[in-house]
């Protein structure tokens, strides 16, 4: 889970990072309102959750009124790389000599905990790592110990950052090392981290990723995820399902259960010709109600032809399959999709019987449901 | 023959009342797994699957000689799980839970490299050793005993590759559901290892995904310290870059490393052929066999 600028902002700030005045706001009148109240320049920066906003026209740097008023209008209700921007953030512009990258996250080669520290912040940082990874400090950390001061001292002097900020860059990465650990995050980070023209340092930008998995002991941050949803109708639908799911391009529907089978379903369909519309995991241990939401996922998607069913039963149970394919199907007087069946593993014996056989087409084998998959979506595309 | 499961293995099962941890004791059971207890704090003095049930796992090793946990403990409690089973220094944990943070995980890696415990998962189907015994949630009808060694990071992908193996008369020696998470216990260079030191298997398959640098770490592995030929699958070549599908690790993270291509390059150099369907696996097993 992914928190909005504003909410990693507001988290970091309680935490002590210094960050520059800002308000969030929904319409020009708000950001007129917060403009004033900050004083001018202030920069806008549209709240939603993707990279390069900058460069999409969604963050603008405003010197008076008029700037401030144009750039909510412009702003405010746009479509930035597919989601809608319904707020922005009126931020304070700090003046600055030299931009750095800190951050913290979990190197998993490694399984700890790394810090990192660069003199190249303000840019793209996975492009520095690829580039130049020698301009990016790291240390590893002990997660039983977490980060002593040596070790923030260490990284902050072996990026060379200026020595009339060290201690204070060193006092923000103890305090974002805090915070991941604390919150759960798996990436905590500040890019860029403005060293002002009076030698002090601020957060310009503040981003922090949560672990899904550690949410139950976060009830603060689990609140916020509402706010922080948005995107992708179908993503969102989803979401409330409950459902690993992701969109594609192209028109042919897939659901099965584990990541690596439904991946592996993905592959076959591209290798058998035909183009992935989605991702759909349904799960381990499915009952027929989820395999019924996850056909009607995948129904309301438009660009889906065909839909293929890769079952492989370990924990969950071919007679349940069938069963919600029986009920998500028997509502329609005429199937809107063909959809093809595979079953195998756990009681997929059972699940041939309960399966009616009149809504769907049943293949024995992964290669052989995929392929007559493919071959309906481009059927249906031919008429 | 087999690798770190037999029949003589002594499994205490870590959640043996709850739900999922009560059905599949049972099921081990009921495969032939020596499950000898369960241990769930507050339920000592139970029974549960037919075996007794300690408080702890510490109870369980002194009163039935356990030497292995297989863990079913909810993602909130199965950090602590793993740590007691590490503490009471059994050869074997298998962790089945899925969901367990990674900061957790993080923890018990490091407890792990100070103890002589084996952590298999987490997040995993566990392992198998086809006739003999099984640890975890496998669908045991599906393998057969005999040569082929498997591991996988995927568990749904695990089936499916001894499926195609298995209708061939192709058996297994044993096969290892590692999981798909960030962090886990054994990785593929320990699976590798511990099948290129037995000597029933005579071929091993092995079943990636896309991210992470596993896969590459493997290839190393293999180039230098394998014998025993090995077949590859990589799931996710479709996948986008930047999209997570799933598995906490199925992230590509478009650097160059961690992608479908890189990982079957990396596997291609070290001599191993990578099949493009489950199916090709089984063939490139197959002609090794022959």
């Amino acid at each position: 889970m992914k928190l909005h600028e504003y909410q990693a902002k507001n988290v970091f700030a309680d935490a002590g990072v210094p960050t520059p005045a800002s308000q969030l706001a929904s319409d020009v009148d708000g950001v007129l309102a917060a403009a004033e109240e900050i004083g001018y320049p202030v920069a806008v920066k549209a709240q939603v959750q993707v990279g390069g906003r900058g460069k999409a026209g969604g963050i603008k740097l405003v010197s008076d009124e008029d700037e401030a008023r144009e750039a909510a209008e412009s702003i405010i209700g746009m479509d930035l790389k597919g989601y809608h921007v319904d707020r922005v953030l009126v931020e304070e512009a700090v003046d600055f000599t030299n931009e750095l990258y800190v951050g913290i996250t979990m190197d998993r080669a490694e399984g700890k905990p790394v810090a990192m520290v660069s003199t190249k912040g303000g840019v793209d940082i996975e492009q520095v790592a690829e580039e130049d990874p020698g301009a990016i400090a790291t240390e590893h950390i002990d997660p039983s110990f977490g980060m002593h001061p040596y070790q923030a001292r260490k990284a902050v002097y072996g990026a060379d950052v200026d020595g009339t900020v060290a201690r204070d860059v060193s006092s923000v990465l103890m305090t974002l090392y805090d915070l991941w650990e604390s919150r759960d995050g798996s990436d905590a980070e500040i890019n860029p981290l403005m060293v002002t023209s009076d030698d002090e340092v601020v957060a310009a930008d503040a981003v922090m990723n949560i672990d899904e998995d550690a949410l139950f002991r976060q009830p603060e941050l689990a609140e916020m995820e509402e706010e922080a949803t948005g995107g992708d109708e179908l993503e969102q639908k989803a979401d409330e399902y409950g459902f690993d799911y992701v969109r594609l391009e192209g028109n042919v529907g897939i659901i099965g259960n584990g990541a690596g089978l439904v991946m592996t379903t993905l592959d076959l369909v591209d290798y058998y010709g035909g183009e992935p519309a989605n991702f759909l995991d349904v799960g381990g241990g499915a009952k027929a109600s989820r395999i019924t939401n996850a056909l009607d996922m995948v129904f309301s998607d438009d660009n889906v032809d065909s839909v293929v069913f890769n079952i492989f039963g370990g924990i969950t149970r071919g007679d349940e399959v069938a069963r919600g394919i029986n009920e998500a199907l028997e509502q329609f007087d005429e199937i809107p999709k063909p959809v093809v069946v595979r079953l195998a593993g756990t009681n997929w014996e059972e699940g041939m019987e309960i399966l009616n056989e009149d809504l769907v087409t049943v293949e024995q084998t992964l290669e052989d449901a995929v392929e007559r998959t493919v071959e309906y979506a481009a059927e249906v595309n031919e008429q | 023959m087999s690798v770190l499961v037999d029949d003589d293995t002594r499994v205490v099962v870590q959640g043996i009342t709850g739900g999922e941890g009560n059905f599949h004791a049972e099921q081990m059971i009921e495969y032939g797994t020596n499950v000898v207890a369960g241990a769930v704090p507050g339920k000592g003095g139970q029974e549960a699957a037919g075996v007794p049930v300690y408080d702890t796992v510490e109870e369980a090793v002194e009163e039935e000689d356990a030497d292995t946990s297989v863990i079913f403990v909810p993602p909130a409690f199965a950090g602590d799980a793993i740590f007691e089973a590490l503490d009471t220094n059994l050869d074997l944990a298998v962790a089945i839970t899925e969901g367990v943070p990674t900061q957790d995980m993080a923890r018990v890696n490091k407890r792990l490299s100070e103890t002589e415990t084996r952590l298999v998962g987490p997040n995993c189907p566990g392992l198998i050793t086809p006739g003999e015994a099984k640890l975890g949630i496998l669908p045991g009808n599906i393998f057969s005993s005999g040569n082929v060694g498997l591991v996988s990071r995927s568990g749904t992908l695990t089936y499916q590759v001894v499926d195609n193996l298995t209708n061939r008369g192709i058996g297994q020696t044993t096969a290892i559901g590692i999981g798909g998470d960030p962090i886990i216990g054994t990785d593929f260079v320990d699976a590798l290892e511990l099948f290129e030191n037995d000597p029933e298997t005579d071929a091993i398959a092995m079943c990636g995904e896309i991210g992470g640098e596993d896969e590459e770490e493997a290839a190393a592995f293999i180039d230098e310290h394998v014998d025993t030929p090995v077949a590859g699958f990589i799931a996710g070549r479709t996948a986008p870059p930047g999209k997570r599908m799933g598995h906490a690790g199925a992230i590509v993270s478009g650097s160059g490393t961690g992608t479908a291509e890189s990982k079957i390059n990396a596997l291609n150099d070290a001599g191993v052929p990578v099949g493009d369907t489950p199916e090709e696996v089984a063939d490139h097993i197959e002609a090794f066999l022959e």
